[in-house]
């Protein structure tokens, strides 16, 4: 049933100074680009990609930019928060050489996916894309699992300078992937979408969720697509057809906001 | 659902035969915070606060579905009858095919049942927005009521072409481990299954009152469930919750399954069937 499940936060950790990692317990099965409903009882409730996967125990990792990151940022040990999902579609490892492009926050998610992917013998390339050094996370953890990563920062100070969408034509232009993956600001991922011409791509999205159920019509995309149910992660051929991706969203109360 | 072109067409696209928008304020509303909606055992529990993004900005979605000839009643709620009058003219000048006056949401302060429980009000709202529009009104009222046949008859008397019933109804869920409501509004309205009995009552009361047509609505997940309401007297239905349960298809197949009994039982044409529970 979709109702929250109250657990207690049994770990957390911090991955740069916004950037946290939560660990509860929650044995329902799940899959890397689905995400959870979580309530910070009396603040809010928001969606939250998993980006930790173990038979029993999930993880979130988020940025603090408003009040529930924040409030979920102060979480305590012990503390009570609700959890609802998984919900949506997730990754499809379609080949054998894939390579994933995560931009920002996107890099959370992104990380689950590709430590599921190598797990599956799949060669993964990783760029991460960050403003800066002190912005990025993950690094570690996705060199444990045996890809090949490439850093960009907006401002040089690790890896290479510039975008990520500039390091992923290069590698494209050299060598041969079966698919692109990616999750980070919808500007890039429409760039990196128009790089990568008949390579099948996958995209995860980002709305403003209510319900989290397809019932609120709160998130749809394009014709009627809710990025909840039939989301968050959208194929290229899916993607031509949905005239908002890369140019706007909508506010809670349904307003068009341009990228 | 139904809040901008894209979800009507497809909605319309699965099935149904016309589409309800979201009820549409002046101004835009961003609604109450999440905790908006649960699931509960035999129902779902929503407090979305009426979220819309204002009469102005939805004008351009409406007017984007005008070329595709999808029928549209346009949802309307309003703090008194000027709200209504001005929010109904520019609806119909959007395209809408008809209107739905929400009297009845049941956790919206100064809107929809705070204003559909005072019998006088609701005959001035409908009989003014009638004046200055020519569609189609429609009052969709509530079931937290105890004069529903009065508000009902209220309706008709202000020139009503139909009466939609029955809005969600008001209740609460507590969390156990936590102490405290989970909605955010701590109060939300009931729909889906669980308020079908609720729903079938009020249409048959209403369709006793009245002599204008009465659209069904609460709960209906099958073409069995659309049939009890159409025999309490139901010319047509709504179909909101059962998107969860039975996802987009639901439109489809429950049409499919009233078709299938009406043949079974020998019916040619489902007016027979209205309100025939009365006699
Ligand atoms: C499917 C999905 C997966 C996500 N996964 C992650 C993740 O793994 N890590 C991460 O850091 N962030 C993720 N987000 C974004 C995250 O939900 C928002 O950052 C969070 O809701 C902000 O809440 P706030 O109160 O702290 O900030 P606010 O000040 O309320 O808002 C800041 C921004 O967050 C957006 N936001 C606020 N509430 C919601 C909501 N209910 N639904 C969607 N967006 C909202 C606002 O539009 C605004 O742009 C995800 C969003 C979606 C839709
Ligand atoms: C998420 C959600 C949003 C709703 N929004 C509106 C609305 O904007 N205006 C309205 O008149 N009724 C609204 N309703 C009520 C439904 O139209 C309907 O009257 C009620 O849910 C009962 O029907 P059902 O059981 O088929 O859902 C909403 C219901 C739900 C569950
Ligand atoms: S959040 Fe309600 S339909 Fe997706």
């Amino acid at each position: 049933m979709n109702y929250p499940k109250v657990t207690k936060m049994i770990e957390g950790k911090k991955e740069n100074s916004d950037v946290k990692t939560l660990l509860f317990e929650y044995p329902e099965k799940t899959h890397s680009g689905q995400f959870f409903m979580i309530w910070i009882p009396g603040v809010d409730e928001i969606p939250m990609s998993v980006s930790y996967i173990t038979k029993n125990v999930k993880g979130i990792t988020f940025r603090k930019v408003g009040d529930a990151t924040k409030a979920l940022f102060n979480l305590k040990e012990g503390d009570k928060i609700g959890i609802r999902g998984p919900y949506g579609n997730g990754f499809k490892f379609n080949g054998k050489k894939i390579l994933f492009v995560g931009g920002g926050t996107g890099i959370a998610m992104m990380v689950s996916a590709v430590e599921q992917a190598t797990k599956k013998n799949i060669s993964a390339t990783v760029i991460l894309g960050a403003k800066s050094k002190k912005e990025l996370f993950f690094e570690d953890r996705i060199k444990k699992c045996g890809a090949e990563v490439h850093i960009t920062t907006d401002d040089g100070s690790q890896g290479h300078k510039g975008f990520a969408t500039d390091l992923a034509e290069k590698l494209i232009s050299k060598n041969k992937y079966d698919l692109v993956l990616t999750c980070g600001p919808e500007i890039m991922m429409k760039k990196l979408f128009e790089i990568c011409g008949n390579i099948p791509f996958q995209a995860s999205l980002e709305r403003y969720m209510k319900c989290g159920i397809g019932i609120c019509g709160q998130c749809t995309v394009g014709k009627g697509l809710r990025v909840c149910e039939e989301g968050p992660v959208f194929d290229g051929k899916t993607l031509k057809n949905i005239e908002d991706f890369g140019v706007f969203k909508r506010d809670a109360a349904g307003r068009k906001i341009r990228f | 659902m139904d809040e901008d072109a894209g979800s009507m067409e497809r909605i319309f696209n699965c099935g149904a035969g016309a589409i309800v928008t979201k009820s549409i304020g002046l101004e835009p509303r961003e609604g109450y915070p999440n905790p908006t909606v649960i699931e509960l055992e035999h129902g779902i529990l929503n407090a979305m606060g009426l979220p819309n993004p204002g009469i102005g900005e939805f004008g351009d979605e409406l007017k984007k579905l005008k070329k595709s000839k999808i029928p549209i009643i346009g949802s309307i709620f309003g703090a008194n009858s000027k709200e209504f009058v001005e929010l109904a003219k520019k609806m119909q000048s959007y395209g809408a095919d008809a209107l739905e006056l929400n009297m009845s949401c049941p956790h919206a302060k100064g809107y929809g049942l705070e204003i559909g429980s005072d019998t006088e009000l609701v005959r001035k709202i409908t009989s003014k927005v009638k004046e200055a529009t020519e569609i189609p009104v429609f009052v969709k009222i509530s079931p937290n009521l105890m004069n529903i046949a009065d508000i009902a008859k209220s309706a008709e008397k202000g020139n009503a072409d139909g009466i939609v019933a029955i809005n969600t109804v008001k209740a609460m869920k507590i969390d156990l481990e936590l102490k405290m409501p989970v909605l955010a509004n701590k109060i939300g309205g009931y729909s889906g299954k669980a308020i079908k009995p609720i729903g079938v009552r009020c249409v048959y009361d209403i369709y006793k009152n009245v002599n204008i047509p009465v659209i069904g609505v609460g709960g209906i997940t099958t073409g069995e469930d659309a049939l009890e309401y159409i025999m309490a007297g139901a010319s047509a239905i709504q179909i909101g919750s059962a998107i969860y349960y039975r996802n987009l298809d639901a439109f489809k197949k429950i049409c499919d399954e009233i078709e299938i009994w009406m043949r079974d039982h020998g019916y040619k044409n489902i007016s027979e069937l209205v309100g025939v529970a009365h006699t």
